[in-house]
């Protein structure tokens, strides 16, 4: 009976796993149906009547000057499909070929050849004409050779990054000898500053990747893939950084809570600066060149306070000339590798990824500072102090009036 | 560098355009349904048409279709010719999906005129349009429903000849209509494509044929719309005009012609050498829209 019993309960229990699968797998294929029903019967289709004209979108990704004329990416973001028909540039008729096809599907792309006799300096404004006339313009703002990926290449833009990314960050360390003299008011103050410089990065960081969403194909959800990369970054440095904690020392390395921190502060600056890096190098191969100087004169005045930020942490800790080295590869190394992948693999929807990995770290990092200068203390009343008060305006103020200054 | 690709001319063919009036293309048995002529005691003509109004997708650049409204189907609509002081009568049924009318430039009464809010034709409705061919020249006619704009600039229009008296013709010649026009594609009150006849280039594709030595005639009727004028220029030769065609003489000799809207001209010049000359708007932006041609002179010339 016993065994029976054994037997039958195994065989409950079996059967109570089959069901648990065909209760999971039963709307599922109701779905399925669903789906194939709604693509069979085409109920918008009904809706739409016939002749209804289709809807279409496309963007352009990715355009490139060369001696041969101007290469233009272009992504089909509409639901139906689309045939270019056309290429206009600035307001002619041009000969084009199309590769793979004219005819792109739901999020196909396809990439125009124009052999266009295109001016330097000058702007030209490539518009796509589709079968049912629709048009799609894409300006070039100041014409000038798109960099191709050789030696050179990588140099130039290794040579940026180093201006923009290193050697201010490198140039704001320097203020650790500093830092290291002054009180506990003086390091207040600076880490306010520090948190001022931070809040005023974060705002920018959302600024441009809320606006880079908002040129990118609408099909990627552009401001979702923002918030969504900003939080899992969060989160993500949340993990990192209680691991470092947790860990232990190894071979004469500091662990220290101000090591840790000033790692977190150099990874969170590290993932913006790729931001910036990203855009500078996009400014190039979107041929806007020219709008490139200007933001590589930008960053460098803007960077050197986030050296600053960086060694605020180490203020009262024994560090060596190797530490701050690594601190300052993290922080402004990522601006060579932004700069690389901008110039040569840019589009949008990269770019408002990495500004969204950079906020997220940010403000992981502003959380991280604050935390370590409240103590258990209440934030609004240490916030409200004059030394930290005024620190907090003196970083944002930086910021703004470098931001100014270079327009 | 101009468009990529060739336009379909199965549907419309600006070649055979060109040369064509009063459903002159069709065999005669298909070209009774759409015209017939009479003759009058006066030894004059009664000249009657059918003629309808028909939204069509029309192929203006290779590939690129426009939602255009339409006469017969073609845009431009079909040229009713006559000669002065022949008797017109339209009988004109509106096929299309908004009101429509007839309304063509030259003499007649009020009631013909094709314009006021009570003359539109409603959808599935017709109306008989009836006038005397008068004055002789080159005239147009066109769709005056509102919005006027948009009914012309969809493609509601066409050319109008009126011949001068039998008892003093124009000498001959090889005569060919153009009508300059336009398209708004995207709708945004600018136009995307331009042309002689509606297909952006065709005429450099497919140069129109001439000979070298004869009286070439051309009939040129601006109906560009959104743009406050256009031009035609023709290279490496000059014509003689005859604006709105109402003389039998020339006002001027020269290889540039400006006309605004509705603005017309007869142009006359002979070749003097074999090969291609180009024609175009001198407007560059719309010659390197579509709004260029070539003609192709042959036989011996030099002289």
């Amino acid at each position: 009976m016993a065994r029976d019993a054994a037997v039958s309960s195994a065989e409950r229990h079996e059967v109570r796993g089959l069901m648990v699968w065909v209760l999971a797998a039963l709307p599922l294929a109701l779905l399925g149906a669903l789906l194939g029903l709604l693509l069979w019967s085409g109920p918008a289709d009904a809706l739409r009547g016939e002749g209804f004209p289709p809807v279409e979108a496309l963007t352009f990704q990715r355009v490139e000057l060369g001696p041969e004329g101007i290469t233009a990416t272009v992504l089909n973001d509409g639901p139906d499909p689309v045939t270019i028909a056309q290429v206009q540039v600035d307001d002619a008729f041009w000969g084009f070929s199309a590769e793979p096809d004219t005819t792109l599907p739901h999020l196909g792309r396809t990439t125009l050849t124009i052999p266009y006799p295109w001016v330097q300096g000058d702007t030209h404004v490539v518009r796509v004409v589709t079968a049912t006339g629709i048009t799609v313009d894409h300006t070039v703002a100041v014409a000038t050779e798109t960099p191709r990926a050789d030696g050179r290449f990588f140099g130039v833009f290794a040579l940026i990054g180093l201006y923009v990314g290193v050697i201010p960050v490198a140039i704001g360390l320097l203020w650790l000898p500093l830092l290291s003299r002054t009180g506990r008011t003086g390091l207040d103050f600076m880490l306010a500053l520090t948190v001022g410089l931070l809040l005023f990065l974060f705002i920018e960081a959302g600024h441009d990747g809320l606006g880079a969403a908002a040129l990118a194909p609408s099909s990627f959800q552009g401001v979702a893939l923002f918030v969504f990369g900003a939080l899992a970054a969060f989160i993500g440095l949340e993990m990192v950084g209680g691991w470092l904690r947790g860990r232990r020392p190894t071979s004469g390395e500091p662990a220290s809570r101000g090591w840790v921190l000033a790692v977190m502060v150099a990874t969170g600056i590290g993932l913006h600066n790729f931001g910036e890096g990203l855009a500078i190098g996009a400014a190039f191969s979107l041929g806007e060149a020219a709008l490139g100087t200007v933001l590589i004169v930008g960053f460098t005045l803007h960077n050197t306070t986030e050296g600053l930020a960086i060694v605020a942490p180490l203020a009262h800790e024994r560090v060596r000339l190797g530490q701050l080295v690594r601190l300052g590869a993290l922080g402004g190394g990522p601006t060579i590798l932004g700069a690389w992948i901008g110039g040569l693999v840019y589009s949008p929807i990269w770019a408002v990824l990495c500004l969204a990995l950079g906020a997220g770290a940010i403000a992981q990092v502003i959380v991280q500072l604050s935390r370590q200068m409240v103590g258990t203390g209440s934030v609004a009343g240490y916030m409200a102090t004059p030394t930290v008060a005024s620190g907090l305006f003196a970083g944002v103020a930086v910021m703004y009036v470098t931001g100014l200054i270079v327009g | 560098m101009g468009p990529v690709g060739r336009v379909s001319t199965d549907a419309f063919d600006p070649t055979r355009f060109l040369r064509t009036w009063n459903f002159s293309d069709l065999p005669a048995d298909e070209r009774s349904r759409f015209y017939r002529e009479t003759a009058r005691p006066d030894g004059s003509l009664l000249r009657e048409y059918e003629l309808f109004a028909v939204d069509r997708d029309i192929e203006i650049a290779p590939g690129v279709f426009f939602p255009a409204w339409t006469y017969y189907g073609q845009v431009p609509g079909p040229t009713i010719r006559a000669t002065a002081g022949d008797h017109i009568r339209i009988n004109f049924t509106n096929q299309g999906s908004h009101p429509h009318t007839l309304h063509f430039h030259g003499w007649h009464r009020p009631e013909m005129d094709g314009s006021m809010p009570a003359h539109q034709v409603l959808p599935g409705d017709s109306f008989l349009y009836e006038f005397d061919a008068d004055p002789f020249g080159l005239h147009l006619y066109h769709c005056h429903a509102n919005p006027l704009k948009r009914h012309v600039h969809k493609g509601l229009y066409g050319t109008f000849i009126v011949d001068p008296p039998a008892t003093s013709p124009r000498p001959p010649a090889d005569e060919m209509v153009m009508v300059l026009n336009a398209f708004d594609t995207n709708f945004d009150a600018e136009n995307e494509v331009y042309a002689a006849n509606t297909v952006a280039s065709f005429y450099v594709q497919e140069p129109i044929q001439v000979q070298v030595g004869q009286l070439v005639r051309m009939y040129v009727v601006n109906l560009t719309e959104f743009d406050l004028i256009n031009s035609m220029h023709l290279h490496a030769m000059f014509f003689d005009v005859i604006r709105t065609g109402t003389s039998l003489t020339a006002s001027e000799s020269t290889d540039t012609i400006m006309l605004c809207q509705g603005e017309r001209a007869i142009l006359e010049t002979t070749f003097r050498y074999p090969g291609e000359f180009m024609f175009h708007a001198h407007q560059s932006e719309f010659a390197e829209l579509g709004w260029m041609g070539l003609f192709r002179a042959e036989g011996t010339g030099g002289a």
